[in-house]
């Protein structure tokens, strides 16, 4: 039962009032995109064994969407932040590389 | 045989007899006693019958780890199959039953099994599935399902109650033994909020048992200070049951629901910042021949027995073990008078202070003995058969005892470490498992979130210092001064002299020995079976846990897994780290699903929603069903009608005359600012931002897939404000969903989303009629030409505020009247008194549903099951072509979804007109590659049509527009396939003069 800090309203958030997004920072793909970049967008997944970071809605608080970096192993969190973002913040990097030295995100590609 | 002893028994109370029965016999015990301890002081020791070969057990623990004596408890709704006897505490008129046996336990059929034990050895239940074939189906499936299970079900809902409860703390410790009080107190003088459970009616773990008068001091004292905590929580009777994520605890909580107002469980979800697991070690039984006769117990709870209850497990016990604590046993006995024939120890030389104080007592003790068979049988025991543990098992000497008492050592009870993630270490030296301090179970930082205190850590000896290292981990880690908790009072005991490991007893024992030394008591796992399970190939511990049942009984295998993953390291030649452990998974113990569900049932399972006219509805005859959480009327029933009668009449009086439908459900999302066009450009596969103020287009929205997710109207109300309506199903959903993309895709678009769903009850006026019904109301001008179809209009009707559209979904002239929620019943009466003459009548869900089928229109979940896109509905009139993008727009192109040969929606008529059964699925020619006969389709809506008198149904077939006319083969399972034509889905009104006037 993860606990998650909701970076709008502040509030330490049980799982049960969350409801999980999948992976963040996901680009867009529209009509003039070709065939295998459509196919990335909509299907391809990481699914990296450690740092991930994903898209959780304070469903039963605030409503708002935010991004977590949690660790799929440790379920280590290494922080929240507002969605309203294309790539993490540099804090939570660093926390992460503090953990992994060398982790860079979409390093899968 | 076992009995009461005329003196002693710390838990009971003499004054207070209880009496109780047992398979209908009347016994008496004493307010205090477990079930399991009143039982025994009756001299009853068979309790049950094991699993698969039924043969006699008796009560083997004194705790929540006693594999046999599982017993049903009470009658009707409180029946409670599967209780551990040695958990349940005595209460005056309890009732409790044996399990497994028929036609009794003393004379159980089952026990036939016993006989057929060679034709039933591991992985038998898998076997049977290879071959032959069908003897699986016909043979094995029917006699297995009939004899599978422990207890039985209670067949009546259970009258008590449980809750659940959330808490929150600093420092969670699990287990009130001297670990785990010594650790609870130093946390709680250091001012942290702490919460102490003990799963035991009383703190104070195995102290005053082990270490007689000055252990139970130690815990008394210890017990005094906490209770003077103001900032510590004791919670008795409650087993910490499952360690979660982040410092999530459940708890479990046995109550007696005649002191705690009908309140059986409470089950307590907590969040701890940090946790001590000090719930202490089990015994582990010896794997010796008749190891499972009733009267072979471990030989920690004979001293329980002995000296919580005064209950004497026999006159003669034999100690068979490998440890200096076993001796414990001895020293218990014969101080309380009963005869101790001999101890065998399994080690060459016994060397210990506790050894030496039993010699001293004129007790004997036979070094580097083992047991080869025990005498006896349901009745008990009756001696055993001595031999060398480092021989084959020739028998040196018999000797007669009534009871053995055993021990192989001890286990920490490493559950609640393990089941987040803490990894276990092989301690050599004390030939046990015990928590890893450097991989401890994590929490949200990356930091240790629970360590390990006590016995559970593996200190069997060393408690108390190995407490106060564990406390002051924790201090550290909350930020807490260990200086600020004074050093406790406590002494460790003189270590003991070490154990030699014994996994089987005598170790060179053949095929016919090992067949008679049971590893999981209650699953009939022996060790012939596990070693058979290896050469099978399961060398996994998994593998051989699943093939061999090994560990899957209630019990979850608290006494045989350590055992048995040894035998298994044995067979393979490995080390015992090499073969590790089974993965331990909460819950600790079993958790009864009342406490689960708490307060969840009935009622309060589930919110229920209603509109503002439901207490109307609910006067009225309707006839309700669930859509959502909502409850909407199917139909209103009349004296006399069944549900398809009152569908009809409904039907007919609204294409006929008038009728009133409650949409109040309808999702009605308010979408405002500069970008709203944009935005619902994006969403729906039409244009809105085209849509002029004071008109309502139909509209659809897709995923980014490309399938369809919902439909509905959207009007436009000004300039830069559109009200989107959505499905019943649909309005949380399509409201999440417009959100996820304004908050994460489009962030910097100007737009705001405002679910109004309740804020207004809506009721379509619908038929002929409709016009002059409302215009009776008096308010507006809903003339043709003031408001055409397709329209919407604010204003006043009977004096309430309203929004007007002029949308339909059954085909007939059609207002749909939005007011204020407060006034929605209000207005609804006001229509049913102004159509009183002109017929008017309430439809209902179903009505609706036939309605929109005679018309073709699709509903959501329906037609659509998350693989269909608005093209295969034949909705490409819906779709802007020209738009650059909206959602799905992409999807759509991809091949598969402009493949030719898509099912598409068509009407479907049966020759005969009957109606085509729910499910059917078109037939194809040939069969696929499983031999399943291909299919080209499948019905999606199928009803009797009052309109037209026969079966109309919509469905899905392949190139289905194209073979207009055909005649297609419809089959459901159980019935005859049924031959319907192709036709147009449009079977009433196909130009749709009705609704345009």
């Amino acid at each position: 039962m993860l606990l998650l800090t909701c970076p709008y309203c502040g509030i330490a958030a049980e799982e049960t009032e969350l409801a999980p997004g999948g992976a963040a920072h996901l680009t867009r793909a529209g009509p003039e995109a070709s065939d295998a970049a459509f196919d990335a967008y909509l299907f391809l997944r990481d699914n990296p064994k450690g740092p991930h970071l994903e898209r959780w809605r304070h469903a039963m608080g605030c409503g708002k969407w935010f991004l977590a970096a949690r660790d799929t192993v440790t379920h280590e969190v290494y922080g929240t932040y507002p969605a309203q973002t294309r790539e993490p913040p540099a804090e939570v990097v660093a926390r992460i590389r503090a953990r992994h030295p060398g982790w860079s995100w979409r390093s899968a590609g | 045989m076992s009995t009461r002893l005329a003196t002693g028994g710390r838990r009971i109370d003499r004054t207070r007899p209880l009496d109780f029965t047992f398979n209908g016999r009347p016994m008496r015990g004493f307010e205090g006693d477990t079930l399991a301890s009143a039982l025994l002081a009756n001299g009853q020791g068979l309790i049950g019958r094991s699993f698969k070969y039924h043969r006699p057990r008796g009560i083997v623990a004194s705790g929540p780890e006693e594999p046999n004596a599982l017993v049903g408890l009470g009658a009707g709704g409180r029946f409670e199959p599967n209780a551990r006897a040695t958990q349940v505490p005595l209460r005056d008129g309890l009732a409790a039953e044996s399990q497994n046996h028929w036609p009794s336990l003393e004379w159980d059929l089952g026990a036939v099994n016993a006989r057929l034990a060679r034709f039933l050895p591991a992985g038998f239940y898998y076997k049977t599935f290879i071959h032959p074939r069908r003897f699986w189906k016909h043979v094995f499936e029917p006699a297995i399902r009939q004899s599978a299970g422990l207890g039985r079900p209670p067949r009546e809902p259970d009258p008590d109650r449980y809750e659940q409860a959330y808490a929150f703390c600093d420092v969670l410790v699990a287990g009130a033994g001297i670990a785990g009080m010594q650790a609870a107190l130093a946390a709680a003088r250091a001012g942290l909020s702490v919460w102490l459970v003990e799963q035991a009616p009383l703190p104070g773990g195995r102290a005053p048992v082990d270490h007689g008068a000055p252990g139970a001091a130690l815990a008394a004292a210890l017990a005094a200070e906490l209770a003077a905590m103001p900032n510590l929580t004791l919670r008795l009777r409650t087993a910490a049951v499952g360690l979660y994520d982040h410092g999530y605890v459940l708890l479990d909580e046995a109550l007696d629901p005649a002191a705690a107002g009908g309140l059986r469980q409470r089950l307590w979800r907590l969040r701890a910042r940090q946790v001590i697991v000090a719930t202490g070690a089990i015994e582990r039984p010896l794997a010796f021949p008749g190891n499972d006769l009733p009267g072979v117990m471990l030989a920690s709870a004979v001293r329980d027995y002995l000296a919580d209850f005064a209950v004497s497990p026999g006159d003669r016990t034999v100690i068979v073990t490998n440890n200096d604590d076993a001796y414990r046993t001895a020293l218990a006995l014969h101080a309380a008078g009963l005869a101790v024939p001999a101890v065998l120890d399994a080690r060459p030389e016994v060397t210990g202070a506790l050894p030496a104080q039993v010699r001293a007592a004129g007790i004997r003790v036979e070094p580097g003995r083992g047991i080869a068979a025990v005498r006896g049988g349901r009745g008990g025991v009756g001696g055993v058969a001595v031999c060398l543990q480092a021989g084959e098992g020739a028998v040196l000497e018999e000797i007669a005892c009534d009871a053995v008492a055993m021990s192989g050592g001890w286990s920490p009870a490493v559950h609640l470490w393990s089941h987040c993630g803490g990894r276990l270490l092989w301690d050599e030296a004390q030939a046990l498992f015990r928590p890893d301090p450097d991989r401890p179970p994590t929490g949200a930082d990356g930091r240790a979130m629970a360590r390990a205190a006590g016995a559970a850590n593996g200190a069997l000896q060393a408690v108390a210092a190995d407490a106060r290292r564990a406390a002051e981990a924790v201090l550290r880690a909350l930020g807490a001064d260990p200086a600020a908790a004074p050093p406790l009072p406590a002494e460790d005991p003189p270590p003991e002299a070490p154990i030699l490991p014994v996994w089987v007893m005598p170790q060179g024992a053949g095929p016919k020995l090992k067949a008679k030394m049971w590893l999981d008591f209650q699953n009939d796992v022996k060790v012939s079976d596990v070693e058979l399970a290896q050469r099978e190939g399961y060398e996994s511990v998994e593998h051989a846990k699943r093939y061999t049942t090994l560990g899957m009984a209630t019990d979850q295998g608290k006494l045989s897994n350590i055992n048995g993953l040894a035998v298994l390291a044995q067979a393979r030649g490995a080390a015992i780290p090499e073969v590790g452990t089974t993965t331990f998974r909460p819950p600790w113990t079993p958790v009864t699903l009342g406490a689960l569900a708490g307060e969840a049932r009935g009622a309060l399972f589930q919110p229920l929603r209603r509109t503002p006219i439901d207490p109307w509805h609910a006067a009225n005859g309707a006839d309700f069903e669930p859509v959502g959480l909502w409850r909407r009327p199917y139909c209103f029933r009349r004296p006399g009608e069944d549900r398809a009668a009152a569908v009809a009449r409904e039907v007919l009086n609204t294409r006929n005359r008038v009728g009133l439908l409650d949409a109040s459900t309808l999702g009605k999302i308010l979408v405002k600012g500069p970008d709203a066009g944009r935005f619902l450009d994006m969403l729906y596969t039409g244009r809105m931002s085209t849509l002029p103020v004071g008109r309502c287009r139909y509209g659809l929205m897709c995923s980014e897939n490309g399938f369809l997710i919902d439909d509905g109207v959207a009007a436009r109300l000004d300039g830069d404000t559109w009200l989107c309506h959505t499905t019943t199903g649909g309005a949380d959903r399509i409201h999440a969903h417009m959100e996820d993309w304004l908050q994460t895709e489009w962030w910097d678009w100007k737009v705001h989303t405002l679910n109004l769903t309740e804020a207004f009850a809506q009721i379509a006026v619908v038929g002929p009629e409709a016009r002059r019904l409302l215009e009776r109301l008096g308010g507006m001008d809903l003339s043709r030409a003031a408001l055409p179809f397709l329209h919407w209009a604010e204003g006043t009707l009977a004096g309430i505020p309203a929004r007007v559209f002029r949308i339909s979904f059954s085909g007939e002239l059609s207002y749909e009247v939005a007011v204020p929620a407060g006034r929605g019943l209000e207005f609804w009466q006001a229509c049913l008194a102004a159509g009183a003459d002109l017929g008017v009548m309430p439809y209902g869900t179903e009505a609706l549903h036939v309605m929109r089928a005679e018309k073709g229109f699709i509903m959501i979940g329906d037609e659509t099951d998350g693989t269909v896109i608005p093209q295969d509905l034949g909705l490409d009139w819906a779709i802007a072509r020209n738009k650059p993008d909206y959602l799905g727009k992409r999807a759509q192109m991809r091949p598969e979804m402009t493949r030719p040969d898509r099912w598409r929606l068509v009407g479907l008529e049966t020759l005969d007109g009957s109606v085509i059964p729910e499910g059917a699925q078109a037939l194809g020619e040939g069969t696929n590659a499983n031999g399943q006969r291909n299919v080209i389709g499948r019905v999606t809506s199928t009803y009797r049509s009052p309109t037209l008198g026969r079966g109309i149904a919509l469905g899905l077939v392949a190139r289905g527009p194209e073979r207009m006319g055909e005649v297609i083969r419809l089959a459901a399972p159980g019935i005859a396939p049924v031959a319907a034509r192709i036709v147009s889905p449009v079977f009433h009104d196909p130009e749709g003069r009705r609704q345009d006037v």
